[in-house]
């Protein structure tokens, strides 16, 4: 079957229907990672948006029971150059085609992924519709540029669990987890460096969440605009102070708001796991993975007391801030990894110590 | 960190001569990695015997000495030059193991060098297989299980312990030599055997088998502040037990996920520290069991390496280049990538296209050796190809392998194969494999069924079958509508099929398929190897072709030349033309000219994007060529520098319009076509053996007998000597024109007189149209009837009396003058008695330009690019031979090692891979040199095993005496015993084989003979002395085979008895006085 992927820009790229059929919108964005596309699948970030691999085979490996990071996927789309036709690998349970007609995710092939990447390098991310129904371009089009885009656009609410749910029974440390969106590997690494994790709805406020007398808080990853995102950010700035406090992707967009800082878009975002980042303490060189779209803006944070230790060697951007006085800090990088790298783990044990040390 | 403040000078030593499992690569790191030095100020000293490298031109290094590479060479260039720090990581295992060797004799303690990359202890831990095991252990890592043995008896006692089947791996070996898999208990002997003799230290690893697991490497690179990033993750097509280098690869790994590769990034990054190889690169394997995913770590290589060189190119991230900058102090993130020059080099490359490597075999040139592939490489060259899915590069790679196939093709028809021969050629893996796999699909077999026999992932085995169910369709469609559709059409390309598969399945021309093709718009599009999959801006021109919607190429106004090179090395066409391909490029860059280079080999230094203005990656086929003459729409084409394979296409490309330039096709065609020759060569009256050419066996024999025997049978158009025999009698010529009629195909055989005992002079010379200067004459010392890429030869002629050279230059000129010569030509002559015969003219580069380049000091190649751009010889300053007042040996170096039972005589069909160069002031030490650097240890004492034909027998009489009265012991058989007695030499008689002694065998199995004398009567009635032979191989004992060969290395005793070998830099030697 046939689908097209229009974008607002006017360009069109035909291609080939997998997994489910039907039309969605999102922004569309690139991403460089050559393994991991479950992860990416079902990291619910990508919420709102549509991911373009530029690895030209993907589902070589099928897709398993273990390698998720959240319940379902929740990205709006799929793009790539070649869907593998067959699954090779000992842990595999299915295709990707039949992966993503369960989970009701369209996917498209055939299409030169490249020039995508290129288009969306030069133009920057875009709304974008990606359809099996309507094959009109000019509607298409039409539709991608009257979507609703990221800007402003709560999706947290669409990714976050309700209420709370205990991770783990046992653990030194006990952390709550406020949920953005949150990648499963950030709770299992929080259990691999022995803490109990609980993970609370993004709707719960502070008081809440000190009532439950954590050790720290984790304030996730997650999808779109932070600053659609005001309740978290209220939540974040009242436990400032209180409790020490992890940030990860957008978690660190959010602590950058409670700090009085400003979020801005980036042209086309980091969707990868090749992303040098230097960790300015040490002087260290850290291979991460990166998922987002928006960055805080380092220029905005100029106080005394807030220490910028990560940047991007790529292109300078904010990876990492930490405000020792109140025991936060947060990185715009993945530390948790899945997929990528497992070079940014130590963060984990740095949060460890910061909450040994808040006793 | 910043560049080291106490390191000034710096010494590198190469990997010497081409050889199977150390090829082009060595150059192409080396030549980045000294470029990269001396822009950052060091002063670098190098030894590299191989002249055939871009890294020996004067320019490459400050001081650059072509000396033989043995430790002994190394502390003279050591005391002389007193550099500070000594970089073993470029030269492959030569130059690691060789500083290894100057490291333990206490050289650099004495003079004050630093190891620098990898130090003495890393590269200890990383080569020997012990210390290796017990730091994965130390680490935690999985490892195949195994135990060390030094003799037959332990060795038994590990194999009852771990059970078969089992590998065998000696320690200290290049390429895995002598190593095997053994799966009975006489296997396991027989290579244990083999093993313990071919380790340079007498040991060899047994070790649990993985054959069959998945095979991985990672690329890995570390900086002083232990920054550590992956390059490149390959997969092998063919599963473990398959030599990595005999392996069809692919990047990056196809069939791991997330959870796995990262398991594998974690140990690589444990790995590197552990073993401590400081900075710089490191491969490291793995074996992952496709059952449960069990993962353990095989070897590491700490330097660069045939894989580096493959992930250089595949990702675009230069690894010799940076891994000499860490080397010196810096640190990844202060090294910008060059590719993006605003993002640094601390960073994974990511890539969005796939890229397959497939080795080139030579097994038709060994036809006693069975084309079985193992643990041992034996492949003597690659392709790599880039596409956007496995099937379009796996497709482009078959084409670019240049051995008759135009991708996944029909070359057989599988209904007429055998199930036992499918079955047979895919349990033994073999250079055909990926073929029969094919032939198995179209009979029907399943993949499991497949992928059960062969091991090979089942990912792969599908994408071939994708490849086979395409095929039907595009058969069904032309039966149902006699064409294709544009849709089909457009499909098929994207499979990678080439215009001749489709024309082949649909029953048309390959150019009604181009036309096609055109009229429907499709067309070839240029994407960029930018290695961050477009993040990021590129400004590299590094190009391959796939068929997608978006073209990447960038206009440019400059006048263009493009350049054709040789594709993947093969016995016969390797280095020396990338050579000259790499000099036309630099000569026409600073002209003014943008160079476009297109090339598939990914060992060379002209795919090194940095070598032209352009590179396109892509298969030297008409098409493909073609395809990027479309696009570019160059000013001019240079085929000449490339070997045979642009030559071949010289005719076709031009007929399509392509602007050929330099020497005509025309010429070419004249001097390549044997009547046309004749005629040229009757009309000049310069003489040629009697000869003539036949379509058929019957007119062979008849010429045969016209001109007598011995005759010269070749096919035309072919190089290396291919399928070339002399042929005693008229039994052999009809056994023999099978093989030539298979290699030919279409074109005619060519039977010459073989002129007995002549002396052979090859000689190069470039021209302007008007005015001819030769290069350089070198005298052959092997008679002709020695393929000249297999004989070594000397500069200047030191036998030939001036009438002869004179009459030599005197052709050269007037033959140049008739085919209108622009740009190089190399002849070769033949002299008998006072008749100088011409045996053959070649309007293109030769062998040997850059051997005579590197003798003379004149740049050859760059001249003739010149030429060809339309510059005159006057201008250019080259109006006079040279002459020169040292002398230079070229030596060839053979594979025999690594083709057990394969003899070691020399023919008119050549055998080498590669080549040395001695330089010295005289004719002995030069070929004394020249013969230590192809690894012939000519001794200074022991006893001489003689043993020579009858024809021989008058003249090895001197030789003989001269060895005595120096000092060694002679040892014959009867019939050169009784000669050399009644001579009044001293001589000790041993029994012949034939007759039932092993007394000759059982001396060289002792190490009772130093160096063997034999030279084998005509056909046939050699048998008796190939066991002898075979040993010396095996036992490492030089062997020489010719007479000429013989009074040579005697003269080159003789220098090295009077004194010792000095060391020379060529910069030195042409220093302008």
């Amino acid at each position: 079957m046939e689908a097209i992927l229009a974008l607002e820009s006017g360009k069109i790229f035909r291609g080939r229907s997998f997994g489910a059929s039907g039309e969605r919108h999102g922004e569309v964005v690139f991403n460089t990672s050559l393994t991991g596309y479950q992860e990416i699948l079902t990291d619910p970030s990508y919420k709102g948006q549509i991911v373009a691999m530029t690895y030209p085979l993907i589902g070589n490996y099928g897709v398993n029971k273990e390698d998720i990071e959240s319940r379902g996927i929740f990205l709006e789309g799929f793009i790539v150059k070649e869907r593998s036709r067959i699954v090779s690998n000992w842990r595999a349970d299915e295709g990707l085609d039949e992966y993503l007609r369960r989970n009701d995710i369209p996917g498209i092939e055939g299409v030169d992924t490249r020039a995508l990447t290129r288009h969306i390098r030069l133009r920057g991310a875009m709304k974008a519709v990606i359809s099996t129904e309507d094959l009109n371009e000019k509607r298409l089009v039409k539709k991608a540029k009257s979507s609703r885009g990221l800007v402003g656009i709560d999706l947290v609410k669409d990714v976050t669990v309700s209420g709370k749910q205990e991770w783990n029974k046992r653990g030194k440390r006990k952390v709550v987890v406020v949920d953005c969106g949150v990648k499963y590997n950030i709770l299992r690494e929080l259990v691999n460096c022995g803490c109990r994790v609980t993970i609370v709805s993004a709707y719960t406020d502070a008081r809440e969440i000190l009532k439950m007398k954590p050790d720290g808080v984790l304030l996730s990853n997650g999808p779109g605009d932070p600053a659609a995102v005001p309740y978290v950010v209220e939540t974040a700035r009242q436990l400032l102070g209180k409790v020490p406090i992890f940030g990860i992707c957008l978690g660190q967009q959010m602590l950058g708001l409670a700090l009085g800082g400003r979020t801005y878009k980036l042209k086309f975002g980091h969707h990868g796991a090749n992303q040098p980042t230097k960790d300015l303490r040490t002087g260290r060189i850290y291979i991460t993975v990166q998922n987002h779209g928006f960055n805080v803006d380092a220029k905005s944070l100029k106080r005394k007391g807030i220490e910028v230790t990560h940047i991007n060697l790529n292109d300078g951007t904010l990876e990492g801030i930490k405000v020792r006085k109140l025991r936060a800090f947060a990185v715009q990088f993945h530390p948790e990894a899945s997929a990528g790298p497992h070079d940014a783990r130590y963060l984990f044990g740095e949060f460890v110590e910061m909450m040994k040390s808040a006793k | 960190m910043p560049k080291r403040k106490d390191i000034k000078k710096i010494l590198i030593i190469g990997s010497g001569p081409i050889i199977i499992s150390q090829a082009c690569e060595f150059d192409y790191s080396g030549t980045q990695a000294c470029k990269a030095l001396r822009e950052e100020g060091f002063k670098v000293i190098l030894i590299n015997s191989n002249p055939a490298t871009i890294m020996t031109d004067p320019e490459t290094a400050d001081v650059t000495y072509i000396e033989p590479i043995t430790p002994e060479v190394v502390e003279k260039i050591i005391a002389k030059e007193r550099p500070d720090a000594l970089l073993p990581t470029l030269g492959g295992q030569t130059g690691l193991n060789t500083a290894m060797k100057v490291a333990e004799a206490g050289i650099l303690k004495k003079y004050n060098v630093k190891m620098i990359g990898a130090d003495y202890d890393a590269i200890k831990k990383a080569e020997d297989r012990e210390y290796f095991k017990r730091a994965m252990l130390e680490i935690g890592l999985d490892i195949p299980k195994s135990i060390l043995a030094y003799n037959m008896k332990e060795a038994k006692a590990a194999m009852n312990k771990l059970g078969l089947p089992l590998i065998i791996r000696p320690s200290f070996t290049l390429g895995g030599t002598g190593g095997g898999i053994a799966a009975t208990k006489e296997g396991f002997e027989r290579i244990v055997n083999l093993g313990l003799k071919n380790s340079m230290i007498g040991e060899v690893l047994i070790e649990e088998s993985v054959v069959g697991w998945k095979e991985y490497e990672l690329e890995v690179m570390r900086d002083r502040k232990d920054n550590v990033v992956i390059i490149c993750s390959i997969e092998n097509f063919d599963p473990m037990g398959i030599h990595t280098g005999d392996s069809i690869t692919v990047a990056p790994a196809q069939t791991l996920t997330d959870k796995e590769y990262q398991k594998m990034r974690d140990a690589a990054i444990a790995i590197i520290r552990e073993i401590g190889v400081e900075t710089g690169g490191s491969n490291i394997q793995f074996a992952v069991n496709p059952k449960d995913g069990r993962m353990v770590a095989i070897e590491m290589n700490p330097s660069v390496s045939r894989s580096s060189a493959l992930a250089s190119k595949a990702t675009g991230f230069p690894i010799a280049k940076i891994a000499a900058k860490l080397a010196v102090g810096y640190t990844l993130d202060e090294i910008r990538n060059d590719i993006t020059k605003k993002t640094p080099a601390s960073f994974e490359p990511t890539i969005d296209y796939c890229v397959v490597k497939i080795p080139r075999f030579t097994f038709e040139k060994f036809p006693e050796a069975e084309d079985v592939l193992g643990i041992s490489m034996k492949s003597v060259g690659e392709t790599m190809a880039i596409g956007r899915t496995f099937k379009e590069a796996l497709q482009k790679g078959l084409r670019g392998l240049e051995i008759g196939h135009d991708g996944l093709d029909n070359k057989k028809d599988f209904r007429k194969i055998s199930d036992s021969k499918i079955k047979q050629r895919l349990t033994k893996p073999n250079a055909s494999r990926i073929f029969y796999i094919k032939y198995a699909l179209q009979k029907g077999y399943t993949i499991n069924n497949i992928v059960r026999i062969t091991g090979i992932d089942p990912w792969f085995i599908n994408n071939i079958k994708e490849i086979v169910e395409f095929e039907k369709l595009i058969r069904i469609e032309r039966l149902k509508k006699k064409g294709l559709s544009a849709e089909t059409l457009g499909e098929a390309k994207k499979y990678g099929f080439s215009d001749r598969q489709i024309a082949d399945l649909t029953g048309v021309e390959e150019l009604q398929v181009r036309k096609e093709r055109k009229k429907q718009r499709i067309e070839a599009t240029f994407k960029l190897v930018d290695t961050c999959a477009a993040e990021f801006e590129a400004y590299t021109p590094y190009y391959y072709s796939t068929y997608d919607v978006e073209d990447e190429t960038r206009k440019s106004k400059k006048k263009k030349i493009m350049i054709l090179g040789g594709g993947p090395n093969r016995i016969g066409q390797g280095i020396e033309f990338d050579y000259c391909c790499c000099h036309a490029s630099f000569a026409l860059k600073s002209l003014g000219y943008e160079t476009i280079m297109v090339n598939s080999n990914p060992e060379t230094v002209s795919t090194d994007y940095d070598t032209s203005d352009k590179l396109y990656f892509e298969p030297l086929t008409f098409e493909d060529v073609m395809n990027i003459v479309d696009k570019e729409k160059p000013d001019g084409i240079i085929v000449q520098f490339g070997g045979q394979t642009p030559l071949n296409l010289a005719r076709r490309l031009e007929e399509a319009g392509a602007p050929i330039i330099g020497t005509s096709v025309a010429s070419i065609d004249a001097a390549e076509n044997r009547d046309k020759f004749s005629k040229l060569i009757t009309k000049l009256k310069i003489n040629q053996p009697p000869n003539g050419s036949a379509y058929s066996k019957g007119e062979a024999k008849k010429i045969a007998s016209r001109i007598g025997y011995p005759v010269l049978v070749r096919p035309s158009y072919v190089l290396g000597g291919r399928a070339m025999r002399i042929v005693y009698d008229e039994k052999s010529l009809n056994e023999f024109m099978k093989e030539a009629k298979e290699v030919s195909k279409d074109e005619p055989i060519l039977v010459d007189k073989f002129l007995e005992d002549a002396v052979e002079v090859d000689v190069d010379a470039v021209s302007d149209g008007t005015l001819t200067v030769i290069g350089g004459i070198m005298e052959h010392i092997e008679e002709a009837g020695v393929h000249s890429g297999d004989s070594a030869c000397v500069l200047p002629p030191h036998t030939l009396s001036d009438d002869i050279i004179d009459k030599i230059r005197k052709y050269t000129h007037a033959l140049s003058k008739e085919l209108k010569v622009k740009g190089l030509m190399n002849i070769q002559f033949a002299v008998k008695g006072d008749t100088v015969y011409v045996l053959e003219v070649n309007p293109r580069a030769s062998r040997t330009v850059p051997f005579v380049s590197k003798a003379t000091g004149v740049p050859l190649a760059k001249i003739a690019a010149k030429v060809m751009v339309g510059k005159k010889l006057r201008e250019l300053g080259f109006t006079k031979e040279k002459r020169v007042s040292h002398v230079s040996v070229k030596e060839s170096v053979l594979p025999f090692s690594r083709f057990s039972g394969v003899d070691i005589l020399l023919g008119p069909e050549m055998k080498s891979t590669g080549e040395v160069m001695g330089v010295d002031s005289s004719f002995g030490m030069a070929f004394y040199k020249s013969q230590v650097a192809a690894g012939q240890i000519l001794p200074v004492r022991g006893s001489v095993f003689v043993s020579v034909k009858n024809d021989d027998k008058r003249d090895i009489v001197f030789i003989a005496k001269k060895l005595s009265d120096m000092g060694y012991r002679i040892i014959s058989t009867r019939g050169t015993y009784k000669v050399l007695w009644s001579n009044n030499i001293k001589v000790k008689e041993v029994g012949k084989i034939g007759e039932g002694s092993k007394e000759i065998l059982e001396l060289i199995k002792k190490g009772g003979i130093s160096l063997i004398i034999n030279t084998p009567s005509g056909e046939g009635s050699h048998s008796d002395m190939k066991p002898i032979r075979n040993l010396a191989v095996m036992h490492g004992i030089p062997c020489i085979t010719t007479l000429q060969g013989a009074q040579a290395a005697v003269n080159g005793m003789e220098a090295a008895s009077k004194g010792g070998l000095e060391v020379k830099s060529i910069q030195e030697y042409h220093a302008k006085h």
